[in-house]
């Protein structure tokens, strides 16, 4: 809400000697916080004056232009009393009239310096202003011509033209829809600030009593408008223009000046916070009517809009059918018009609730529509009709019709228990019952009894309804600054849980591997999913959908992370980062296709029922951890080669995470997108699959323009969490000597060496301490299609000194079961 | 090999004389000093204490001698090779240690060259801003929330006074998903963690909840459709709003430094009643709103000398009810603070999108903590 400071204080009074800021900081601290402080004039300095134009030549210039020499009384502004000189090449004034002259010295908005300065054969002293120069606007027609009656020459013209003139923009939150408008803010200037006095309400006035004379009106819902007031004036001018201080008021306020007519109701709006709507009274047949629409109707609404109405809105009929969306938008066919005479003005209260949902569901927002939705004082619609009506005469020409109408009265407000000490057990302030009854009278609440105070807040605050919203009005008089420092003293907390530990622990593990973590959206689109060459029947392309994206790219909740961090890694290496290593964790969204999740009530706790109902409906949200790297895993340097990334680093990653949390990660062979499909590892730990990992297909690489050979990894760091192992046992070492024994098995290309090795591990026996892979062999001297694993076994007893042989036999017996079970036989 | 010298021949016998011996051991000694290296004291060992050695080839003789001069002459033999013995002992320490220094000055390395073959890991800026402040509340005794992002229209709204109808629900641009009537949203605020620790939980309630929210702003410099939130939620007997300000000053303090306290201004909240803003005292000029220099603004808090930080506020007995918590015996206090905006201002980051864009080089530069 923008309100000029003068509007305000014509409402309230503040001690002499009260800025500006002394009153918006006092507001912000009492809960209507500053946006700003504008003023027209702000970038205006120097002398800026009231002019009387002498005297005009026009010259004809060779560019085909005619300036004005003119010369300007400007009283004693330019220190000698005699007339300025000025060249202006504006033709809409004449000898005699009034003019804005800004002097040398003078800077106007913009930066720009006035100097005497030669132009067109003169010395120039000055400047004759229009309205653009001054940041007023538009021009129009040249120069700012005043009124005859405006001033004297010399004057300074900024009051005149408004350009000192403050206005405020405050924040109003929801709760304080009062302060839509100049009655409430000055009202709480009168409460907020130290010895505020003198409200003048512009809402209490005397009005007419209600009579048969006025135009009909049935109300048909008066649930949906409780109070509907009619008055009508005849005999406007539609010419008539609105005076300045309006227009200035308004534009100052946010809003267009359109003609004098549609000015006063938002002046009289803004005023007093209660929309009034303005018929073209000649257009209006028969009586008005105020009741839902049915289904099917239509309105055309002075946007222009043709909509098609829902049951649940209120709508203004007459003899013609709709001709307004009550309280929202009124319609095209009773517009107020350059030619309209007699003019209807509706001030009426319509239910809040029903506001709201009409202007979400038509998409309106509006001036009108914002207080309407959030809460006006219903007692005002009288007040606020006549306000209008008196401004059409005084300004438009126009005569009040004697007929006024009333239908229907403001809802009776019932009065709330509130404990008297309510408000320092809140605050934790010191707060006296008595002062607490101060603090709501203050803000217009009636309030009897001691104890248990009876209060029945004002009818301008529709939101203070339970105790504790009385509570805030008291604290916030009080003081919020004045709330002291306490610590609570929590009972013993028992730290992270194992889980949120857990995550910790595999964030540094993988940053401690090398990897960087980034975090990117979790919005995708199916060409995301079509990009990492999922199949139709991937279990992955089933989305959870967004009502409303941002973009039609990303209308899904994502399923994987793999699009966002391929993305993440292309763009990387966009930017030259050729060499990188970047993970992510977060949640993922798979739907469950479960029932909805249930609308519950609120006055009282869900069961357990209806609690785990709730969760049910939601869709499966696991963790994941995804990672890829490309280029270089080892750079090259003056130790030797870099060693490119390879899909087993992609396979190590998620074996160092699983190593964080004592879990041991198998892998088998499979085949899934994006990966490569002779290079994607499918991960378990104890049989459950928790993951991939491996080289992303080359296709994929090109698509997110990442180099071939990068290799990425997706799992479900739930599963690994779940499964973490809790209290590690402690180890005992043997200290008895190790035996060696190399062994190296010829196998088909296809067997795996984890095949092969647990095998051995198996023939082993228990002697068998460890057992390492060192050599892959593949080549002539084994044979096409077959390879050569190397191993090298450790055996040693817990007990002993293992005896000549026995670790030779333990070797045996394990070459024996790898060539039973996959065929392996000694390298010759 | 020595033997009895059996073709005894005096003549023979002159180099055991005392003279012969002594020019033996001197010259041995003088061999033994000149050696400059271990390959040339090894030479000297053989020349001069080996088996060919002349001083063993003088003793060989000594059995040729008559019985009474062996004793004499054998002495002055064995002298002389001990003293030998011990001369090329003493010069093998010497010249080993040599050899070692030399060896050693000959692997010196240029110490500056560059060692980092793996690239340096690191974490993401707001991980690990979420998880201090976390663990600033764990210190305090709290402990750390959660729930989805993808949750209950609800838990969202409704169970927080936020009805179907409220005007605030427009304050926050909702993502709903398909089919509506699931009634299903992306979550707007961690406050429905609020709702549910309160429904799985019993007072007394000291939690916190760092996550993910979700808002369908239009990605710009200040807005992102996702950003991160922290969520505090105290539930007790005896609860006032003077412990919302201590537990926020303290926040505050351990966050930005001593000293660094905050300011309420009246506010709305439908979940809370009385609500507050809250705002953090500038923690670069210390509310003065002057820069160092003393002139200008200050360019972190815009002059203003206080930074809006989030919104707080004691719980609205309409929630505690909804959630089964009994209002009349406990009272409690909320409070959520942007992680991404108190980020920006603690680390001057002016634009936000560099949080969510994935480029290595921003997050690598915090490192592993901040």
């Amino acid at each position: 809400m923008k309100a000029p400071l003068s509007w305000i204080l014509d409402h309230v009074d503040v001690p002499e000697g009260t800025t500006t800021d002394d009153i918006t900081d006092r507001l912000t601290l009492t809960g209507l916080k500053l946006e700003a402080v504008e003023s027209p004039g702000r970038d205006i300095t120097g002398p800026l004056v009231v002019g009387r134009v002498l005297t005009m030549e026009p010259e004809p210039q060779k560019n085909g232009k005619t300036i004005n020499w003119c010369t300007v009384d400007v009283g004693d502004a330019n220190g000698t009393g005699q007339p300025q000189g000025i060249v202006c090449g504006a033709h809409n004034f004449a000898p005699g009239d009034l003019v804005v002259t800004v002097l040398p010295g003078g800077v106007l908005p913009g930066g720009f310096e006035i100097s005497a300065r030669k132009t067109y054969g003169h010395v120039s002293a000055g400047m004759i202003c229009s309205a653009a120069e001054l940041g007023l606007g538009e021009d129009h027609d040249g120069i700012i011509v005043l009124p005859a009656d405006a001033g004297t020459p010399g004057e300074d013209v900024r009051p005149l033209l408004g350009l000192d003139e403050e206005t405020i923009e405050f924040e109003i939150n929801p709760d304080r829809a009062y302060a839509l408008s100049i009655r409430g803010i000055a009202r709480e200037v009168l409460v907020s600030v130290e010895c505020a006095s003198g409200f003048r309400d512009p809402a209490l006035r005397d009005t007419p009593a209600a009579n048969a004379e006025g135009h009909p009106v049935v109300v048909e819902d008066a649930e949906g408008c409780p109070v509907f007031v009619a008055r009508t004036v005849t005999g406007f001018d539609p010419a008539a223009p609105t005076p300045d201080f309006m227009v200035r008021r308004i534009t100052a306020a946010g809003m267009r000046p359109i003609s004098l007519a549609v000015d006063v109701t938002n002046y009289v709006m803004l005023e007093t916070g209660r929309p009034i709507h303005g018929y073209d009274a000649d257009k209006v047949q028969g009586a008005l009517v105020v009741r839902r629409a049915r289904d099917g109707e239509r309105l055309t609404t002075l946007d222009g809009t043709d909509r098609t109405l829902d049951p649940g809105d209120l709508v203004v009929t007459d003899d013609s059918g709709i001709i307004g969306l009550g309280g929202v938008m009124g319609g095209e066919t009773t517009e107020i018009s350059g030619t309209t005479t007699s003019i209807l003005v509706e001030a009426a209260h319509w239910d809040a609730v029903s506001m709201f949902r009409t202007g979400r569901r038509h998409k309106i927002t509006s001036e009108a529509g914002k207080r309407n939705e959030r809460g006006v004082d219903p007692t005002i619609c009288e007040a606020a009709a006549d306000r209008v009506v008196e401004l059409l005469v005084e300004h438009g020409g126009a005569q009040a019709h004697p007929g006024v109408t009333v239908v229907g009265s403001a809802p009776a407000i019932a009065p709330v228990e509130v404990p008297g000490d309510l408000a320092a057990r809140v605050s934790g302030m010191d707060i006296t019952e008595q002062r607490s009854v101060e603090c709501l009278r203050a803000i217009g609440c009636d309030v009897t009894g001691s104890g248990t105070l009876s209060v029945t807040p004002p009818p301008w605050r529709p939101d203070l309804t339970d105790a504790q919203d009385f509570s805030e009005e008291v604290i916030r008089l009080v003081g919020y600054d004045l709330v002291p420092s306490v610590l609570p003293t929590p009972p013993s907390g028992r730290g992270l849980t194992r889980s949120q530990q857990l995550r910790r622990r595999v964030g540094r593990t993988l940053a401690g591997e090398g990897f960087v973590e980034v975090v990117t959206f979790p919005f995708i689109g199916t060409e995301d999913l079509d990009a990492l060459g999922l199949a139709a029947d991937d279990p992955r392309r089933d989305l959870l959908r967004l009502s409303n994206p941002l973009s039609a790219e990303a209308g899904y909740m994502t399923t994987t992370l793999l699009p966002g961090v391929l993305r993440a890694a292309g763009k990387n290496v966009g930017h030259g980062n050729t060499d990188l290593a970047i993970f992510e964790t977060g949640t993922v969204t798979l739907p469950r296709h479960a029932g909805p999740a249930a609308i519950l009530p609120v006055d009282r706790r869900p069961s357990e029922e209806e609690f785990a109902a709730l969760d049910a409906a939601l869709p499966a949200q696991p963790l994941h951890l995804a990672v890829v790297a490309a280029g270089d895993a080892v750079a090259g340097g003056w130790w030797g080669e870099a060693r490119p990334v390879a899909w087993s680093d992609a396979v190590d990653a998620v074996r160092s995470v699983a190593d964080a949390l004592g879990l041991e990660v198998t892998a088998s062979a499979v085949e899934l997108a994006p990966w490569h499909p002779g290079r994607c590892a499918e991960l378990s730990v104890d049989g459950e699959v928790v993951g991939h990992a491996g080289e992303v297909h080359p296709k994929v690489c090109d698509t997110f323009g990442l180099p071939r050979r990068t290799v990425a990894a997706e799992i479900d760091l739930d599963l690994l969490i779940a499964r973490a192992v809790h209290l590690r046992q402690a180890p005992t070492f043997s200290s008895y000597p190790v035996a060696k024994e190399d062994v190296a098995l010829v196998v088909d290309a296809s067997v795996p060496a984890a095949d092969v090795e647990s095998a051995l591990r198996e023939g082993a026996g228990e002697l068998l301490e460890s057992i390492r892979l060192f050599d892959v062999y593949t080549g002539e001297q084994v044979g096409e299609g077959k390879k050569s694993l190397a191993f090298a076994l450790r055996f040693r007893a817990p007990d002993r000194t293992l005896k000549e042989g026995e670790s030779a036999a333990a070797r045996d017996a394990a070459m024996a079961l790898a060539a039973e079970r996959t065929g392996a036989v000694q390298r010759a | 090999m020595s033997g009895p010298n059996t073709d005894y021949d005096p003549v023979e016998v002159t180099p055991l004389k005392s003279e012969e011996v002594e020019a033996m051991r001197e010259a041995a000694l003088a061999a033994v000093a000149a050696a400059a290296d271990l390959d040339a004291l090894k030479q000297v060992r053989l020349d001069h204490a080996g088996d060919r050695s002349p001083l063993a080839l003088a003793n060989r003789e000594i059995g040729a001698l008559p019985p009474q001069a062996r004793k004499e002459a054998g002495q002055r033999v064995g002298q002389a090779r001990g003293a030998i013995n011990q001369a090329i002992a003493a010069r093998q320490v010497v010249l080993e240690a040599e050899h070692e220094e030399r060896m050693l000055a000959d692997e010196t390395v240029d110490v500056s060259l560059p060692t980092t073959r793996r690239r340096r890991g690191g974490r993401h800026p707001l991980t690990l801003q979420s998880e201090l402040i976390a663990d600033l509340f764990v210190a305090m005794g709290y402990e750390v929330a959660e729930g989805p992002v993808v949750e209950a229209e609800w838990l969202n709204f409704d169970a927080l006074n936020l009805g179907p109808d409220h005007p605030a629900r427009t304050m926050q641009d909702t993502f709903w998903t398909e089919p509506a009537d699931h009634h299903v949203v992306l979550r707007t605020q961690t406050s429905p963690v609020q709702a549910r620790t309160m429904l799985t939980r019993k007072p007394p309630i000291y939690v916190v909840c760092p996550g993910r929210v979700f808002r369908t702003d239009e990605y710009d410099a200040t807005h992102s459709p996702m950003f991160h939130q922290v969520e505090g939620l105290v539930v007790d007997e005896g609860i006032t709003m003077a412990h919302l300000k201590g537990t926020l000053d303290h926040f505050a303090s351990q966050l930005f430094g001593d000293g660094i306290t905050t300011r309420f201004r009246p506010s709305y909240f439908p979940f809370t009643e009385p609500s507050a803003e809250v705002d953090v005292k500038c923690f670069v000029c210390r509310g003065t709103g002057v820069d160092a220099g003393g002139s200008d603004a200050c360019r972190t808090c815009r002059g203003e000398g206080w930074i809006e930080w989030g919104g707080c506020g004691v719980v609205n007995p309409r929630v505690l009810v909804a959630c089964g918590v009994d209002p009349e015996v406990y009272s409690g206090f909320a409070f959520g603070m942007g992680i991404d905006r108190s980020f920006m201002f603690r680390h001057n980051l002016e634009d936000l999108r560099p949080l969510f864009e994935g480029d290595v080089r921003f997050s690598s530069a915090f490192g592993t903590e901040i």
